[in-house]
């Protein structure tokens, strides 16, 4: 195994909303009136169903409540014992998937101030992502602006998969708040499940759907570079969270390839995706879809061309890994230190 | 790539000296639809003039995602008169002869019925290219083999054209694409590749095709190079779908090729597979071994195109954890993305290696 760094800054955890009640306090009457009237049901997406093995380590389940919901718990067993100086909170809670914009900006709204106040409040080594109801770019607008001000939100938090891919131009008003209030944008495992999560239909298997994951990543990835974010907001960082990262060096090189043959299309992109892939995208390192030798992994990671790449992450309290055993074995100490402080803090305008 | 070279030498005649290649995707062209008239009814002639192919996109002809150049093809690639892909003399000539090709695997893709909403239509379709792929390519040319063109959307038709081939050493590999319309490891495709299986003949999936769902899981993207490096995604989400459904455990002498979707992605997508497999396991008690080893012996890919890192040593790591033996080489004639024999690998290496991927590889595949 690797030893881990203490100081660490985990960017990738996850508080979970215990029930649909427990927000009532942080909408208004008229949203209130609204979730008891219609009966609404809890707002778990099925990217985690509750009892699947990988939704939570078996150590880390509450009895009767879900996994992550607890503060207590959270400190003894994601903070404590990988001496963790800050933790970003990222929750899953599915306001993202509602249909209607209105409803999702209000759960929005009231994921974001349950978090500041139920464990932000609570805990000074949490920082969290703003929730945004990315259904109308617009009121995800409002939202980041309302929050900007509290500096302990230091991200804004998107799915992976959506209606339409991440770089499109109807998306790019979020950007540009991200970047004027110095937020990264972490870009989250998970679907709205307005499409398939596979190009070819609905998959039998959970298995498919979380294997899937790391194919949305890879295609939005190739939407945000092709799209051009990153040259009409160059100081924008983008997170990957929860990806895998194993998949990267294999990815850019396809896509630099058709970049070479095919750059007429995207003439704005002036630099290879691997170039900007570099300046622009983080990853978190759970979970690590590693080769099964340290050889293979230290081969990996000289495909990757860069130090600067990877992020330390628990992704808590999600069954990635076993014990203590966070990193991945064989990773060089000069590098450990890279991914548990130096990355994050040159990656988080508002941690350095 | 896409590099346009005014002064092109002629192409040279076999030469013994240069090692021989296998060439596993070549696509032959009909010139126009009349082509295929002899081998259709007259009602689907009618249908076809009347209403047109209609697969599952939105244009008559060609696709939402302009290509790159017409018809996606080398700018050299044109016989006189006719359109890329549609001369047997040109391609001798430019093709197997400048490359010493002594096997040319045929993959028929274009408009071929596979995607077509009317799926009898489309069934007579696949059939009347087979037919035509005979008299046109295979006949006159014994170092071309074709892949069977089956209409895999319905299985009980994709098994009645593998069977009418089955045997016939002129068709070396049953041929689907890879945007299917429903996973392709489902139970409703199992026929298809159990009639391959019996046949003895590989399932090649040649990327592209139209399922009808975006080739992003968020969305259709808006450009044709995402389209392009889709491709990769796309396959990804194929060789999952058969390995987690069992397929290859049901059917342990199934071969399968991945046709044009790159390769340096399966060693990634196989360490995801077997970490889930281990997490995961109460979901598939019908996997008895990890998701790489069925990935190991059941799947070979051709080459077209390379990854080309920038480190190119690197692409050599990523052929050594897929093996050496798995790789196809092919050109993807007369396509703009061409790979050439000459260069396409990117670092001297050892000879028993560099003939597996150049000939051995497929000659032990196809036969």
């Amino acid at each position: 195994m690797t030893a881990i760094e203490r100081g660490g800054i985990d960017c990738d955890l996850h508080p979970a909303v215990p029930n649909l009640k427990a927000l009532y306090p942080y909408l208004t009457d008229h949203w209130r009136d609204i979730a008891v009237q219609r009966g609404m049901s809890e707002l778990n997406s099925i990217a985690y169903p509750a009892n699947s093995p990988l939704t939570a380590r078996p150590d880390w389940r509450p009895n009767g409540q879900p996994a992550g919901s607890d503060l207590d718990l959270v400190r003894k067993q994601a903070l404590d014992p990988f001496g963790t100086s800050i933790a970003i909170a990222n929750c899953l809670y599915g306001v993202q998937l509602l249909f209607s914009e209105d409803m999702g900006a209000a759960f929005a709204r009231a994921v974001n101030d349950w978090m500041a106040k139920e464990w932000l409040d609570r805990e000074p080594r949490l920082r969290a992502s703003i929730v945004v109801p990315v259904q109308n770019p617009e009121m995800a607008v409002d939202e980041i602006e309302r929050l900007a001000p509290d500096r302990r939100f230091v991200q804004v938090l998107l799915l992976v998969m959506g209606d339409m891919p991440l770089g499109k131009r109807h998306y790019w008003p979020i950007y540009a708040a991200a970047e004027r209030h110095g937020l990264t944008v972490g870009i989250h495992a998970g679907s709205a499940y307005r499409h398939p999560v596979t190009p070819i239909g609905w998959p039998s298997y959970y298995t498919e759907d979380y294997a899937a994951q790391a194919t949305g990543f890879q295609q939005a990835l190739s939407s945000l570079i092709c799209e051009g974010v990153f040259v009409k907001h160059p100081d924008l960082k983008v997170v990957l969270l929860e990806s895998g990262f194993t998949w990267l060096p294999a990815h850019l090189w396809r896509l630099s390839k058709f970049w070479r043959g095919l750059r007429m299309e995207v003439p704005w992109l002036d630099r290879s995706p691997t170039e900007v892939v570099k300046t622009n995208v983080r990853l978190t390192i759970q979970p690590c879809d590693a080769p099964p030798d340290e050889a293979g992994l230290l081969k990996l990671l000289d495909h990757l061309e860069s130090d600067e790449l990877l992020l330390f992450a628990t992704d808590y309290p999600h069954w990635q890994f076993d014990d203590d055993q966070v990193l991945p074995s064989g990773l060089p100490p000069a590098l450990v230190r890279k991914i548990m402080i130096d990355n994050p803090k040159a990656t988080y305008p508002r941690l350095s | 790539m896409n590099v346009q070279v005014k002064a092109r030498p002629l192409p040279q005649p076999a030469n013994q000296s240069k090692l021989a290649t296998a060439d596993c995707d070549i696509h032959p062209q009909r010139a126009s639809d009349k082509d295929l008239h002899p081998f259709l009814e007259k009602r689907w002639i009618e249908h076809m003039q009347m209403f047109g192919s209609r697969p599952r996109q939105a244009y008559q002809s060609g696709p939402a995602y302009p290509k790159s150049q017409p018809f996606a093809s080398r700018r050299d690639a044109w016989p006189p008169g006719g359109r890329p892909g549609s001369s047997l003399p040109f391609l001798r000539e430019q093709l197997l002869d400048a490359n010493n090709c002594v096997l040319g695997v045929l993959n028929a893709t274009g408009d071929n019925g596979q995607s077509f909403q009317n799926r009898a239509f489309g069934a007579a379709v696949c059939h009347a290219m087979n037919e035509w792929l005979i008299a046109e390519w295979l006949e006159p040319e014994p170092r071309l083999k074709g892949s069977i063109v089956v209409p895999y959307e319905d299985a009980e038709a994709a098994v009645a054209e593998i069977e009418r081939y089955a045997g016939d050493p002129r068709f070396v590999q049953v041929l689907m694409l890879n945007r299917t319309s429903e996973p392709p490891g489902q139970k409703r495709y199992w026929k298809v590749y159990e009639a391959a299986a019996a046949a003895g003949l590989p399932v090649g999936v040649h990327a592209f095709g139209f399922g009808g769902y975006p080739v992003s899981g968020g969305g259709w993207p808006s450009f044709y190079i995402e389209d392009m490096v889709g491709h990769a995604q796309s396959m990804q989400s194929f060789l999952t779908s058969m390995v987690v459904e069992g397929v290859f455990e049901r059917f342990p002498s199934l071969r399968l090729v991945l046709i044009e979707a790159g390769f340096a992605w399966v060693p990634a997508l196989a360490w995801r597979l077997d970490k889930l497999w281990h997490r995961l396991k109460a979901e598939t008690p019908h996997l008895k071994r990890l998701p790489s080893e069925y990935i190991r012996e059941s799947v070979w890919l051709t080459t077209q195109p390379m990854e080309e890192p920038a480190n190119r040593a690197h692409v050599l790591d990523a052929i050594d954890w897929i093996g050496w033996d798995r790789l196809l080489f092919a050109t993807d004639y007369p396509h703009w993305d061409y790979d050439d024999p000459s260069h396409v690998l990117p670092l001297p290496v050892p000879e028993a290696k560099r003939r597996g991927f150049f000939l051995e590889n497929a000659v032990a595949l196809y036969g």
